[in-house]
């Protein structure tokens, strides 16, 4: 196949067909923030966090493949200023409390505030009344740090094939549940393998009895597992 | 034709409270009531969450002794998990819960009080603080201030910050001591020892006489704090031990777990802060007090040397037990002295180095108590969790709440003594306001509030109108 030409910032760089825009920027060192992406797992776009700019339009980095003479622009004003509400509004649908979350030190959604130089939420908070799961003998899911990007379904499904994860309801009202919305710890598919766990970007989903702060994720396995079946 | 004087808010305390002193026709008092006009809600809003969050989310209820709730709160989740923490961790624990006596006590006298009673009651209010302290005598406020920072630099380096570390955790601490660490400190622990030993020598020279320590009324009261079972004074384990005005035992070595048997709490409308009581002699006669007095008089001995020698020379010039109010700061100073000993023994413990610190288990017990010593006084943290660990309910009973009572009595009495025919001078509510002071109220923590605003206070006559306004802005 031949590579194509991408202009990205006003520099040009060679490109494979098939790529996203994040892939050929990381390639290059171009640092796009994002959330939902995560290598190994795919790319659904949803939390629109890696947007740019390609000739005036909007797009996700993450899901969208790069054609030939693509112009893409990833800091400009507006697409800061768009990154920053969709952050802002990630933290008002939530109740996301750093001072003290397991994750509060190793959270991807506070690298990403201050990334965005989110300083404040100009948005109303949602304040929505969530219920902390800890069923599960070794994990427990605290919805109220949870940004919806999926991850754990993805890794779930496609990684361990158990599906446990999956989301209910539609809209405001969207959640992420453990087979037919039961307690996880009642969750027949549920192997236990703690992929999920690992995926989460945030304090969502995490280990039972890690305590303030103490919550460390490996994200990275999940491209490991995937480059290391690769290889038969 | 009554008439009220408000001080709102009082100055030179953690946290946001007023004072209303109650005048009757010929303008002499009759009452004074101390409110905490500020609301948190930490029961209730931790409710929901994990027992594994509760030392980390709890510790925010203060920036001043986080520490404390830290402790208290790893205390009772310790018993829902049902474990014996390793030893290094006990000892480790320890030495943090020290160092905050340290640093907070000295925050306490140097930064908050001092200014009242060396620079004088009645000196000008704009330079009586920490700075004016500094303006005066900067020796002696240097050293007060490397003292506390000796404290707050133990916990930074135990803990990773000195606010609101996440160190200690169900089941033991998370992080032990480094070698560099308690070199460090034994290393800086003489300065710290005779920091604390001048200012001793220098209180007792300038307010030894029992005249000066009464400036800030004296009554009779009951005393409470834990004690080792043969009755020395402790800060993190123990039995609840109560005395009364003469130090005679009324209960003592209460399990601390079954607080609830003997401490009880009743609210009035006037105030968020609730009023603790020793049940069997019902409201408001059981009235007790904790903290840095409360202990001393509760406790026998001190275990180390020359905390011991002054908790004697106390006794002796306060005749046993003291109830002045003054000898808060008195009692603080020789704490801070018993707590720099206590860290040089726990230094030289050579179990403290081990790395063995935490203790994993599940959740074992469906209700926990953690009970210990708070610079201001006994702390209990009461936690009922579901089969998961979510927390179903929570209790505190924070130090400043047990003093409510005696908070109250004190600055009635002060203004009795100093307030006639209504005419208050601004030296006059200094002192009712050190009345408060000397307990060193945490008002953020005992209604779990936090706030600062200058000095306002209104005669006001029974129709409602203001007579005659203070201000100190």
């Amino acid at each position: 196949m031949e590579a194509m030409r991408v202009k990205i910032d006003g520099r040009s760089y060679d490109a494979n067909p098939g790529k996203t825009i994040l892939e050929v920027a990381e390639e290059n060192g171009i640092k796009i923030p994002f959330l939902c992406h995560l290598k190994g797992l795919t790319d659904v776009g949803v939390c629109r966090v890696c947007i740019v700019d390609v000739r005036g339009q909007l797009v996700p980095a993450c899901a969208t493949v790069v054609t030939d003479g693509m112009e893409v622009l990833t800091s400009t004003d507006a697409v800061a200023a768009y990154r920053r509400s969709v952050v802002e509004l990630l933290f008002a649908e939530g109740n996301h409390v750093c001072a003290f979350c397991v994750s509060n030190g190793g959270c991807e959604l506070q690298d990403l505030a201050c990334d965005v130089g989110m300083h404040s939420v100009r948005v109303p908070y949602a304040f929505p009344r969530n219920r902390v799961d800890a069923s599960h003998p070794r994990f427990l899911v605290d919805r109220d740090r949870c940004v919806l990007c999926g991850r754990c379904v993805r890794a779930c499904s496609e990684i361990e094939g158990a599906h446990t994860w999956d989301f209910a309801e539609r809209g405001r009202a969207v959640r992420v549940i453990t087979d037919l919305d039961v307690d996880w710890g009642k969750a027949a598919t549920c192997t236990g393998c703690g992929k999920c766990v690992e995926v989460c970007p945030t304090g969502a989903i995490v280990r039972k009895g890690a305590s303030n702060a103490e919550m460390r994720k490996k994200p990275e396995v999940v491209a490991g597992l995937v480059e290391g079946r690769s290889h038969g | 034709m009554e008439k009220q004087i408000h001080i709102e808010p009082v100055t030179r305390i953690e946290g946001h409270g007023k004072i209303t002193v109650f005048l009757d026709d010929k303008g002499d008092v009759r009452d004074a009531r101390f409110h905490v006009t500020e609301l948190r809600g930490f029961e209730q809003f931790c409710v929901g969450r994990t027992l594994w969050e509760m030392p980390g989310l709890t510790a925010r209820i203060c920036g001043i002794c986080p520490v404390s709730h830290i402790l208290a709160s790893a205390k009772a989740c310790d018993a829902i998990l049902a474990v014996q923490i390793p030893s290094t961790a006990v000892l480790l624990r320890r030495l943090m819960n020290s160092a905050q006596l340290v640093q907070s006590h000295a925050l306490s006298f140097f930064y908050l009080s001092a200014p009242d009673f060396l620079l004088g009651w009645d000196s000008d209010p704009a330079a009586r603080n920490v700075v004016g302290l500094v303006a005066a005598n900067p020796e002696l406020a240097r050293k007060g201030i490397r003292l506390r920072s000796f404290g707050q630099e133990i916990i930074d380096r135990l803990g990773g910050k000195r606010i609101h570390p996440g160190w200690a955790v169900p089941g033991g601490v998370n992080q032990a001591l480094s070698s560099a660490d308690r070199a460090w400190t034994l290393g800086r622990l003489p300065e710290a020892l005779a920091t604390i030993q001048e200012t001793l020598s220098l209180f007792k020279g300038a307010f030894g006489d029992a005249e000066a320590r009464r400036v800030l009324s004296d009554f009779p009261s009951m005393y409470m704090g834990l004690v080792r079972p043969d009755g020395a004074w402790e800060h993190y384990a123990g039995v609840l031990r109560i005395v009364d005005a003469k130090g005679k035992i009324v209960e003592p070595g209460y399990d601390p777990s079954r607080y609830y048997e003997i401490i009880q709490e009743a609210a009035e409308p006037w105030s968020y802060l609730k009023f603790p009581y020793y049940v069997p002699k019902g409201y408001p006669d059981g009235m007790y007090r904790v903290g840095p007095l409360g202990r001393l008089n509760a406790c026998d001995h001190i275990a180390s040397p020359l905390a011991q020698a002054e908790l004697e020379e106390f006794r002796q010039r306060s005749g046993g037990r003291s109830g002045r109010v003054f000898d808060y700061h008195y009692a603080r100073l020789i704490e801070i002295l018993a707590a720099l000993e206590e860290i040089g023994q726990l230094l030289a413990d050579d179990r403290i180095g081990s790395s063995t610190i935490r203790a994993e288990a599940g959740v074992n017990a469906r209700e926990g108590v953690g009970v210990h010593e708070a610079p201001r006084g006994t702390l209990i943290h009461h936690y009922w969790v579901d089969k998961d660990g979510v927390i179903e309910k929570i209790n505190l009973i924070v130090s400043t709440g047990h003093n409510n009572l005696a908070m109250n009595r004190a600055i009635t009495q002060i203004a009795k003594a100093h307030i006639k025919k209504g005419k208050a001078t601004e030296g006059i509510l200094n002192r009712i306001e050190g009345g408060i002071r000397a307990y060193d109220p945490c008002l953020s923590c005992s209604v779990h509030a936090v706030g600062r605003m200058p000095l306002a206070v209104e005669i006001v006559g029974p129709d409602g109108e203001v007579r005659e306004t203070l201000r100190r802005d």
